[in-house]
């Protein structure tokens, strides 16, 4: 990418140092964002980068090093500063007030005026023309609370636009986008950099990284391992500078036995408004994927069959009918769901580690009263078996990196030793070394004899890992896959219904 | 980020210890300001008329840290108590002034508290109503109802009945009251039922963050709705302690109640949206208010009448000072 980006920076980390207490997280990060081009921050979950984007955006303080703005040695006393001064981050976690509506968001807190009212019209007229730039079709009354969330995403990125953001900061903008969305969002990325704006921009998408960033910094255990132009790093190169050492084989083998009797056998299930008769089967030692587009009722078919949802249809487990009306009842013939929210759904964020992770499984620790010793007993277990790292045994689970969250949440559920697991989306915003974990553990649950579903709107994730695939479309089964059927071509036409037609087009 | 998961060393954060320095600061006060502050009768007088309040708030505590809320409780002890009052009356005839009428008279008190809860429990998890709104109605039905039983004016005891009754306020065993030791044992049973047991446990982690509680299989609608029938069954215990004490009911009994018992659970550390409670910081919330109370009364610095705006000043200062530091920049 010819771009040139040996002028001066417009914000920039030098020789910055963050501590958290005891810890050290960050130790003497360089790091520059130039104008008019995209800087890719990438590294595993933990290896700095929040920190890193923190201190740029003014949320966090450098405990050592300068941040400087336009030159100047700067300290951003908030982020309500750093965003007057044009340097605007946009959260995973979103900052929109829900219950207002999409206009009155993008306007938050400097409402324009006519004499002492608001102008509704100007408002209007503006934030139809910031979304219609970022070609969302959400209506600016909508309350936030009932948009999806790849269009809260898009409202966010509105906001910063409608901010004249100079530096953009991106938090994995695209972890909750379809790939229509995030080609959307690349558009408009490209479009800030033709207008001179500096973007940070971090993914643990690889393909993603390749095509937007022209420069691309490496981050491990808080420190820069990697820095160069974008055109320097192909994906495997990003890959091996983020892990320390060579990613092979991020799939691991299927080799285990598939059983022929089936333990789950669900017939019609039909989750009202979201699924309509969907009908599967899962054999002992297998891996079952569910592909689809976002939306086509993968989760809520789960959550139906969980008993999180009003459903109706039948399941076999072992052959014999079974009902289940709530989730208790699915727990109890041996099912085991992951959801794909581990922060809204999956854990008590500010709840420390063993109470998260006794929480489904608790009966077992009770004898008369809750069995402490048991219960740390465990965690330590857990913390093992699935490489957990945190920072202290009572570390509040919302302070743990994704990955490690996700590990905690896998060992919450297989707690109950379910022996059918269904995991939805098992590595979202997750670095490529944990996938590489979670992949291989969930092979074994398979070769152990348990029967696995993975829901993923990674393709690659489903290919490399299911036995057989089933891929729903608009609430319903399009069709279902062996292993020498599944490929990337053949999942689309499925997942788009384009039977028969030209999927190269 | 470092691998070392040793456990860390207890914090000693005010959030732990406010509470008790406050209590301490004003026993100290007290002691300095009058010396029959700590003398035997006033104690006893303190913890007696706190334990009403007090064994109500344990319940709320469960309330609160579910993420619930309950406004009734004053209401639904005056209402309770007029109802047993008429109900032991009534029974004399039939049974007698003794002990059997008392006991009926108790396992009244009991149903009706167990009733009254469970239709909160279950106005608020099957019809889905917030707890504030249910909780606001009750509340004025119980105080209506009570007022219409006592036809404007005051229920009493059958005289016989209450000269039977009276020990149960003011007897008690080894010379602690009754009320007293019932108060001891509902909280230390509720400071284990929070802390270890599944039902504790189940409490904060609805009170935190419900989805997570549902996806973790936890009946939330059931635990929510027993939150509330176990605190409507402390509102009768309490109320079973209070009838003997005065013998009678009237449309002001119980008045601000639910205030006194919310108070004493966010003084105690238990946060007001959910998520976290301990029981015996409710305990000493209630020994706070009923010293303050004590301390008016027993010393003419302050105007017993500004007992209110104190108390008032209290629970601000008490939340403002365990409030979390904001996570360092």
């Amino acid at each position: 990418m010819g771009l040139d980006v040996s002028g001066d920076p417009v914000l920039s980390l030098n020789g910055v140092c963050r501590d958290f207490g005891q810890v050290r997280v960050l130790h003497s990060v360089d790091f520059a964002l130039h104008a008019g081009a995209v800087h890719a921050l990438i590294g595993e979950n933990g290896a700095g980068k929040s920190t890193c984007m923190k201190i740029l955006g003014g949320y966090l303080s450098a405990s050592d090093g300068a941040v400087r703005h336009n030159g100047q040695d700067t300290v951003f006393a908030s982020a309500q500063q750093a965003e007057s001064d044009g340097v605007v981050m946009i959260h995973q976690e979103f900052n929109l007030a829900e219950q207002l509506s999409v206009e009155q968001n993008i306007f938050l807190g400097r409402e324009l005026r006519k004499g002492v009212f608001l102008d509704h019209a100007q408002m209007r007229k503006q934030t139809q023309d910031l979304l219609d730039r970022l070609e969302t079709r959400v209506d600016p009354a909508a309350r936030v609370e009932d948009i999806s969330v790849s269009d809260k995403q898009m409202v966010e990125i509105a906001k910063a636009l409608s901010r004249n953001a100079r530096v953009l900061i991106m938090d994995e903008p695209t972890a909750v986008l379809t790939n229509r969305e995030a080609a959307v969002l690349f558009r408009q990325i490209e479009r800030l950099r033709a207008d001179g704006v500096a973007i940070l921009y971090t993914s643990h998408k690889l393909d993603e990284i390749a095509r937007l960033a022209d420069m691309i910094t490496v981050l491990r255990d808080g420190r820069v391992v990697a820095h160069g132009a974008g055109a320097e790093f192909d994906e495997d190169r990003m890959a091996r500078d983020m892990v320390g050492r060579d990613l092979t084989n991020l799939y691991p083998d299927h080799d285990g036995p598939v059983g022929q009797e089936p333990v789950l056998e669900v017939e019609n299930l039909t989750v009202p408004g979201l699924v309509e008769g969907l009908s599967f089967n899962l054999a002992p030692g297998e891996v079952l994927g569910f592909a689809g587009l976002v939306g086509s009722g993968r989760t809520e078919a789960m959550e139906g069959l969980m008993g999180l949802r009003a459903a109706t249809g039948t399941i076999r487990r072992n052959g014999q009918p079974v009902t289940i009306r709530r989730m208790s009842d699915a727990t109890q013939v041996g099912l085991g769901y992951l959801t794909e929210d581990r922060k809204g759904r999956g854990l008590i964020l500010s709840q420390g580690m063993r109470p998260n992770l006794t929480l489904l499984a608790l009966r077992k620790f009770v004898r008369r009263l809750i069995d402490r010793r048991a219960e740390e007993a465990a965690l330590d277990t857990a913390i093992t078996e699935f490489d957990i790292r945190a920072p202290h045994r009572d570390v509040a689970v919302g302070n743990l990196s994704g990955g490690n969250q996700q590990k905690l949440l896998l060992a919450k559920t297989m707690l109950n030793a379910p022996e059918i697991v269904i995991i939805d989306e098992p590595t979202r915003g997750i670095d490529i070394g944990t996938k590489q974990q979670i992949y291989a553990f969930i092979r074994t649950l398979a070769e152990q004899g348990r029967a696995v579903i993975v829901i993923s709107s990674e393709m690659a994730e489903v290919i490399g890992l299911a036995d057989r695939v089933v891929v729903m479309r608009q609430g319903r089964k399009a069709g279902e896959l062996t292993r020498a059927e599944i490929s990337e071509d053949s999942i689309v036409r499925l997942a788009m219904g384009l039977d028969g037609k030209d999927y190269a087009a | 980020m470092t691998e070392q998961t040793k456990p860390r060393r207890p914090r000693l954060d005010l959030q732990v210890l406010g509470p008790i320095i406050a209590l301490a600061v004003l026993i100290v006060i007290g002691a300095l300001m009058n010396e029959n502050f700590l003398g035997y009768g006033n104690i006893t007088n303190v913890l007696s008329r706190s334990a009403f309040i007090g064994i109500i708030a344990v319940g709320m505590t469960f309330v609160i840290t579910a993420g619930g809320l309950d406004l009734s409780v004053g209401s639904m002890a005056a209402f309770i108590a007029g109802c047993m009052i008429l109900a032991m009356n009534a029974l004399v005839p039939m049974m007698g002034t003794g002990w059997s009428t008392i006991f009926a008279g108790m396992a009244i008190a009991l149903a009706l508290g167990l009733v009254a809860g469970l239709a909160n429990g279950l106005l608020i998890t099957r019809a889905r109503i917030e707890a504030f709104i249910v909780t606001l109605g009750t509340m004025g039905i119980f105080r209506s109802l009570v007022t219409w039983l006592a036809d404007g004016g005051t229920i009493s005891l059958d005289f016989t009945l209450r000269g039977v009754y009276r020990p149960m306020y003011y007897g008690g065993i080894l010379g602690v009251s009754w009320p007293i030791i019932v108060f001891a044992v509902v909280a230390i049973a509720g400071e284990i039922a929070m802390r270890h047991t599944s039902f504790g446990r189940h409490c904060a982690a609805i009170g935190s963050n419900e989805q997570v509680a549902r996806y973790s299989a936890i009946p939330v609608d059931r635990v929510r709705a027993w939150t509330y029938v176990l605190l409507g069954i402390l509102v009768g215990i309490a109320t079973i302690m209070y009838v003997p004490r005065l013998g009678s009911a009237s449309s002001s009994t119980g008045v601000l109640w639910e205030l006194e018992a919310i108070a004493a659970v966010i003084i105690g550390g238990t946060m007001l949206k959910g998520g976290f409670g301990r029981v015996w910081g409710t305990v000493v919330g209630v020994l706070i208010l009923g010293l303050i109370d004590n301390l008016l009364n027993l010393t003419d610095l302050v105007s017993p009448y500004l007992n209110g705006a104190i108390q008032g000043v209290i629970i601000i200062l008490a939340v403002v000072l365990q409030r979390q530091k904001k996570a360092e920049r």
